[in-house]
């Protein structure tokens, strides 16, 4: 008899197995949040909102409240409801895309007003669900739709650094971090001290998750987690760069 | 317990943008989401000096496109919830204005129109009546009253919520700059001592209970695989908003029974329209005006009943044909002429339009 793989409680059963591509790093991300509203006890107070790209998947992910925003939209609906329901604790997730790209500006500003709310952002180097475009994380050289030849970084830019940039404009109390789905011990640690920072109300909470797109990368088991571990690792430096409390830099 | 913001009635002279702070409080919305533009600032100006004293909330956002999905989420989360904007504002606040038609969310935005295109001028225009009534992706599945004096900004801010929250659409109330600076003397009062009774809200997401043990999960999207499953829900939608309209279009008419010229306006421009009518009956001309207060869903069975016997229709409007257009489509079928008088952007006085009739002999 196969062992049934064990599910977060507050996953939805009905809604799996979930739609996500073979491979792709959405699962393992939604889990380690899962796992993480379990143990801190809050699913019954847990408004999450979901991007648009492939993120929209997680719509009814989760037996929690649920919004499904625009591409962009989610850091403000989820700002909204946060405002008006201080008791409630507030999950904005979306991809790189979207809290880089179409909807910097709302994260940019919702991370300077200290929003009391927890993005958690998938870093997965392109727009998958559009079928691998450039993203603002897409890595220097790198082949994408709209970047055929690789990414000219003096045409472009360099990726994103997302995290370093929240953790510049947040002021102390808020907690920013990234991890990688190639440590989700780590990772879960981390999207549970941004949980917690939120229900603490000392600031708004950040977790990029540095992620996996075989689909679109076009790689197999091995090269996949090889470009999460060793590629993405060079520009994405894994840590927590802000604790509410801590020095820091540490 | 906090004090009513408005106890009794009571007269006051105030500017237009006042009057909508004041209604909102009285209407019992809970938090304003805002974006500076112009002319609607004083809205937010109001609502930051009146709302702590009376336990409400207020965030400034970094822009429209913010201000108009914060409402979202304040609306889901079950509070009464509103924002204000004008022109290229309006503009931005569309993509959140089609989630909330294809989520069914009871939003309010007060809409002050201002010129365009563009940046325009900041002053005063009818050029928002397309974007208010179809903007985005959409159907143009929303509720659109048209005020013209600042009694009507009082009373429509609150009637605002209550047809938002009873019908789940979102709803605009549409005033203009004129409105929103200058001062005008109206009474404010409590709805419910007026026996107006303000439609409960409720919570959409962030229900009591364990979602999944105790109660199913609110999962609320707006994405579709198929092309079939979207027509079930746009259709549904469509249907919900057209069984609700007989209920909700409103408008008003004045001498329409014998007239041979009907002036048909909106907005600000309905009190020139009265004031030009009243001249003119005064020079024995038989000539009435027909005002759309809804102009969406827009009031076409009212319409067309008062301009059954009259010869010809002018259409007058501080826009190149936003109202036209409507009516020509409203009206479909019509055979009378009509002719428009517009004014993109302009005022438009009594005696233009006096002029404008009596040069066509």
């Amino acid at each position: 008899m196969a062992l049934a793989p064990n599910m977060p409680k507050s996953w939805r059963a009905e809604t799996k197995p979930h739609k996500f591509c073979p491979g792709c790093g959405h699962g393992l991300v939604l889990k380690a949040l899962g796992e993480c509203i379990d143990e801190l006890g809050i699913q019954d107070r847990v408004v999450f909102g979901c991007d648009i790209g492939c993120s929209l998947l997680s719509w009814d992910f989760f037996n929690t409240d649920s919004i499904q925003t625009h591409h962009g939209r989610t850091t403000p609906v989820l700002t909204g409801v946060k405002r008006a329901r201080p008791d409630r604790i507030c999950i904005a997730y979306m991809g790189d895309g979207g809290g880089y790209a179409i909807g910097s500006q709302h994260l940019v500003n919702a991370a300077s007003r200290n929003e009391k709310i927890t993005t958690i952002l998938v870093n997965n180097c392109n727009y998958g669900m559009t079928g691998g475009q450039m993203a603002p994380t897409s890595l220097p050289g790198m082949k994408t739709e709209t970047t055929p030849y690789g990414r000219d970084v003096e045409l472009t830019g360099n990726p994103t650094q997302g995290p370093e940039m929240v953790a510049a404009i947040t002021p102390e109390g808020a907690y920013v971090a990234r991890g990688t789905i190639a440590n989700l011990r780590q990772l879960r640690k981390m999207i549970k001290k941004a949980l917690e920072t939120q229900i603490n109300g000392t600031g708004f909470s950040f977790v990029e998750a540095l992620s996996a797109c075989p689909t679109n990368w076009r790689t197999n088991a091995k090269d996949t987690l090889h470009f999460v571990e060793k590629e993405m690792t060079k520009y994405f430096k894994v840590g927590e760069l802000k604790v509410p409390g801590e020095k820091e830099g540490k | 317990m906090v004090d009513k913001p408005i106890k009794g009635e009571k007269r006051y002279f105030v500017t237009g943008n006042e009057v909508v702070a004041w209604a909102a409080l009285a209407a019992g919305a809970e938090i304003m989401y805002g974006y500076p533009i112009t002319p609607q600032n004083e809205v937010m100006h109001y609502w930051t000096r009146l709302a702590p004293k009376y336990n409400r909330k207020f965030l400034q956002t970094e822009d429209e496109i913010s201000a108009g999905f914060a409402t979202c989420g304040g609306v889901l989360s079950g509070a009464r919830a509103f924002t204000a904007t004008a022109g290229p504002g309006n503009t931005l606040m569309q993509e959140s204005m089609s989630m909330a038609e294809m989520m069914k969310i009871p939003t309010v935005v007060v809409v002050q129109q201002r010129g365009g295109p563009s940046t325009a001028t900041v002053i005063y225009s009818q050029q928002e009546v397309t974007m208010t009534c179809f903007g985005a992706n959409g159907e143009g599945l929303r509720v659109v009253y048209s005020t013209g004096s600042h009694q009507e900004l009082y009373d429509y801010t609150i009637k605002a919520f209550n047809t938002a929250w009873k019908y789940r659409i979102p709803t605009f109330v549409l005033g203009d700059g004129y409105q929103a600076k200058m001062r005008e003397s109206l009474v404010m009062y409590d709805p419910e001592e007026r026996g107006i009774k303000m439609v409960p809200t409720e919570k959409i997401v962030g229900k009591e209970g364990m979602p999944g043990v105790e109660r199913e999960p609110s999962h609320l999207r707006n994405t579709y695989n198929t092309e079939d499953e979207l027509y079930d829900v746009v259709e549904k939608l469509v249907r919900d908003f057209w069984q609700a309209a007989p209920e909700i279009v409103e408008h008003q008419e004045f001498d329409c029974q014998d007239a041979e010229i009907i002036v048909v306006a909106h907005g600000v421009v309905t009190r020139a329209a009265q004031a030009a009518v009243k001249e003119l009956r005064a020079q024995g001309k038989k000539i009435g005006h027909f005002r759309p207060v809804t102009l969406r869903p827009f009031p076409r069975e009212a319409m067309k009943k008062a301009i059954a016997n009259a010869k010809e229709l002018i259409v007058v409007e501080s826009a190149e044909g936003q109202l036209d257009k409507i009516v020509k489509a409203e009206i479909y079928g019509c055979s009378k002429p009509i002719t428009g008088y517009f004014k993109p952007g302009v005022g438009i006085t009594a005696e233009e339009i006096v002029e404008f009739i009596n040069k066509r002999g």
